[in-house]
């Protein structure tokens, strides 16, 4: 930049008072002017709100009126020792486990197969995507009526033959506690499926017909083709929808909220559901601002090392 | 060229304001965001409570003029409730309806959240309070969830003004006026809020058919009777306890009738003021009876509210369930009639009684057609208006008399007669923090069964609560 002006003032002097005057060019501070509300609006509502989320959560307000006295790590203490907590994060680390792996598969062997060419191509892909334009809560809604142990699923795989004769032993989904989050699983995946699909259909359409042909030529099956060629080109779309996917799983709170609520023993509860109740029905809101903390770690862990990457990727080219 | 001085004349301005918003961001935003925002939370109530005290010495000549005859008015009343359903919004309706007829020109604002027992409400309610914008007048349990919380932060009004020139003070028990009443924060005795009715919580409901038909001919009175009943109904591919705990709050309920059954009236009521230690042999046994009786539940109680329990018995494929007399008005509106109640196993003599409120907030815009709706509910007509509808008793001693079916006739004459003791699900013995880490416990309870690990839960939540 310096050297082209530097160039500029030796070719046309009379410029020079000019530019010694506005240090900052005009597009500048066009630009800047331009992006300044925005900034300043997600530096008060979004970071402004994190800061005073963490220092609530490090103060005593344990009722509704509120309380600054200072506590240190005591809430994040106490949170971790308390079993409804424990059980939540290990009901988000195996929802996150399932939802990922579920979702990735699905999505991949869709878009796998209506890049075959096949006739109504565009029917599937909408039928696949219209999931993703119902809401969460619908979707727990219609779930929590499909997976009732007494109605629904039951009852279809009870006309195939496919249950025990004795009502009682039908499996109980997410009414049974050893079942439970993962019957949150099917129906988050039933939703969410489609959206992999359509950035993978995208990332395969982006794979040029050339490197098929090369493969075909250097005589690789097109299993070894797709194994060899199109996986490795689709892993930055693969990357995305971890991080996509990831976050959503980490703050899943509307779909077990309207579909299971916390569950028998806790058996669908996840630590948003756990947030909301801690704050709003026992007035711990530094408990709850604890719990939004931990959450904020965990969607970091996983956005953090994203955006990291991104950055270099971007320096390079 | 033309263009770009046209953009720049334009851009600049815009500069200069955003320029000088960045400069505030810069210095406020960022080094004081948090102080800033902490004393404008912290203020809210002092500042609430000084317009508030001034409403007070107002308020005192505005109840008289009120209380004499007061009709019209005109603006708005904004309540909030969670009856959304059945018999309670057709009570709230009645409720409506007469208020109407002294106060036609009173635009009522029904802001009515659904959600069992009022959890979804209650957080809709704490983040307008919090947020400075307080309905007129808002539905809260009696006693500690009200006392621990709106009133300890300061953002309800003392009604004792209303309670002397109404008469409530001579109308409602010594029972009730014990647990609306309490310590404000300025450390005096008040009234915080007014009693509609009264539920109970501690009824055993049964299929009158399904009973009799098995050889049972009394519904069981102590825990010893209710699992010789229940085998034999389980025998027979009955349920014998139909339980919905979807939301937690009924299996939290199902534990407190047993903990009033095992502990009895002082044990019980100690619990909740460090009387009765929570490591006690005797809340042993209760968490021991409590998962025996687990052992009787319907196997799907985890996807069913306690409604759709409630259907099971209607239907006859189960035979009795343990929940609060709401139930009565629930069989009524699904027209069944073939019922018989009983007081839950080992609570024989005992009230366990929760009652839904009406209180006044610091800052209600309508201050004072909210006093006349508490007058109303607090007063005879309205009481005997609301509760044969809601399918609960009236908490004034001198009402009663009206359209009470035979349930209702039933608990009107119990109310007069039995120990009361307070309901910890519906917020009458503990603040609601407890109640939730209660109801937290008891919810893990249902599926760990783990007798040792729930006590110590059940003994730390006392010990963080009772301070």
């Amino acid at each position: 930049m310096n050297r082209v002006h530097q160039e500029a003032t030796v070719a046309v002097p009379a410029a020079l008072p000019q530019i010694r005057k506005a240090p900052i060019s005009r597009d500048r501070l066009i630009s800047i002017a331009l992006i300044s509300p925005s900034i300043l609006a997600i530096a008060v509502f979004v970071y402004g709100f994190i800061a005073q989320t963490a220092w609530v959560s490090l103060v005593k307000w344990d009722n509704l009126k509120p309380d600054y006295t200072f506590v240190g790590l005591y809430n994040y203490d106490r949170l971790f020792q308390n079993q409804r907590f424990q059980i939540d994060l290990t009901n988000t680390l195996v929802f996150t486990v399932l939802f990922i792996i579920a979702c990735l598969g699905i999505g991949l062997l869709l878009a796998t197969l209506l890049d075959q060419k096949i006739r109504f191509e565009a029917l599937f892909r909408n039928i696949f995507m219209f999931p993703l334009a119902v809401s969460f809560i619908v979707t727990g809604v219609a779930w929590r009526w499909l997976l009732t142990p007494s109605s629904g699923v039951n009852l279809i795989l009870n006309a195939l033959g496919l249950l025990n004769k004795d009502p009682n032993k039908w499996p109980g989904w997410f009414t049974d506690p050893t079942f439970g989050i993962k019957a949150v699983v099917i129906a988050a995946v039933w939703q969410m499926s489609g959206y992999v699909m359509a950035m993978y259909l995208a990332g395969l359409r982006g794979i040029p017909e050339e490197l098929r042909e090369a493969a075909r030529v250097d005589g690789a099956t097109e299993w070894q083709i797709f194994r060899r060629v199109i996986f490795p080109l689709l892993q930055p779309i693969t990357l995305s929808a971890v991080i996509i996917l990831g976050h959503i799983s980490l703050k899943i709170f509307d779909l077990t909220k309207s579909m299971t609520g916390p569950g028998a023993g806790f058996s669908t509860d996840v630590p948003a559901l756990f947030m909301y109740d801690t704050t709003f029905s026992g007035s711990h809101f530094s408990q709850g601002a604890a719990i939004a903390m931990v959450l904020l770690f965990f969607v970091s862990l996983l956005i953090i090392p994203y955006l990291i990457y991104n950055f270099r990727t971007e320096v390079q080219t | 060229m033309e263009l770009k001085r046209r953009v720049m004349l334009a851009a600049a301005p815009l500069t200069a304001v955003s320029m000088l918003l960045t400069a505030c961001g810069g210095t406020d935003a960022a080094s004081t965001a948090i102080p800033a925002a902490a004393t404008a939370v912290a203020t809210m109530a002092p500042g609430a409570a000084a317009g508030a005290a001034t409403a007070m010495t107002g308020a005192a000549t505005v109840v008289a003029t009120n209380v004499t005859g007061m009709t019209g008015g005109t603006g708005k009343l904004e309540m909030f409730s969670w009856w959304t359903t059945g018999g309670e919004e057709a009570g709230l309706k009645a409720l409506y309806a007469l208020y109407k007829t002294d106060h036609a020109n009173v635009e009522i604002v029904n802001q009515a959240v659904a959600g069992a027992a009022g959890s979804d409400a209650k957080a809709v309610l704490k983040a307008r309070m919090l947020g400075g914008d307080p309905p007129d007048s808002f539905q809260v349990h009696m006693g500690h969830e009200l006392l621990d919380g709106y009133v300890a932060a300061g953002q309800v009004e003392p009604l004792d003004d209303l309670y002397k020139s109404e008469g409530f003070d001579k109308a409602f028990p010594q029972g009730v006026l014990d647990i609306v009443s309490g310590k404000g924060p300025d450390g005096v005795q008040h009234f915080w809020s007014v009693p509609v009715n009264i539920h109970r919580a501690n009824v055993l409901w049964y299929n009158k058919t399904v009973l009799s038909a098995n050889g049972i001919t009394s519904p069981p009175a102590t825990f010893a009777d209710f699992f010789k009943d229940a085998d034999i109904l389980k025998a027979k591919g009955i349920t014998p306890l139909a339980l919905g705990d979807k939301v937690p709050f009924a299996s939290a309920h199902l534990f407190e009738t047993v903990l009033v059954g095992t502990l009895g009236v002082d044990g019980y009521k100690g619990l909740w003021t460090g009387g009765t230690k929570w490591d006690a042999a005797k809340v042993t046994e209760a968490l021991n009876n409590f998962k025996k009786m687990l052992g009787y539940i319907n196997s799907d109680h985890a996807a069913l509210t306690w409604d759709q329990a409630n259907d099971q018995l209607i239907a006859g494929k189960a035979a009795m369930t343990i929940m609060g007399d709401w139930v009565d008005a629930d069989y009524k509106a699904k027209k069944f009639t073939d019922y018989g109640w009983a007081n839950a196993p080992g609570t024989a003599g005992v009230y366990d009684a929760l009652s839904d409120t009406f209180a006044l907030p610091k800052g209600a815009k309508d201050h004072d057609n909210a006093l006349a709706w508490l007058k109303l509910a607090g007063s005879r007509a309205g009481q005997d208006a609301f509760n044969p509808l809601k399918g609960s008793i009236p908490a004034r001693i001198d009402a009663g008399q009206g359209d009470y079916d035979a349930y209702l006739k039933s608990a009107i004459t119990d109310w007069k007669k039995d120990t009361i003791v307070p309901s910890v699900v519906h917020g009458a013995a503990a603040k609601d923090g407890w109640a939730q880490a209660y109801t937290d416990a008891v919810n893990t309870f249902v599926t760990s069964q783990d007798v040792a690990a729930t006590q110590k839960s059940l003994v730390q939540a006392a010990a963080d609560n009772l301070k």
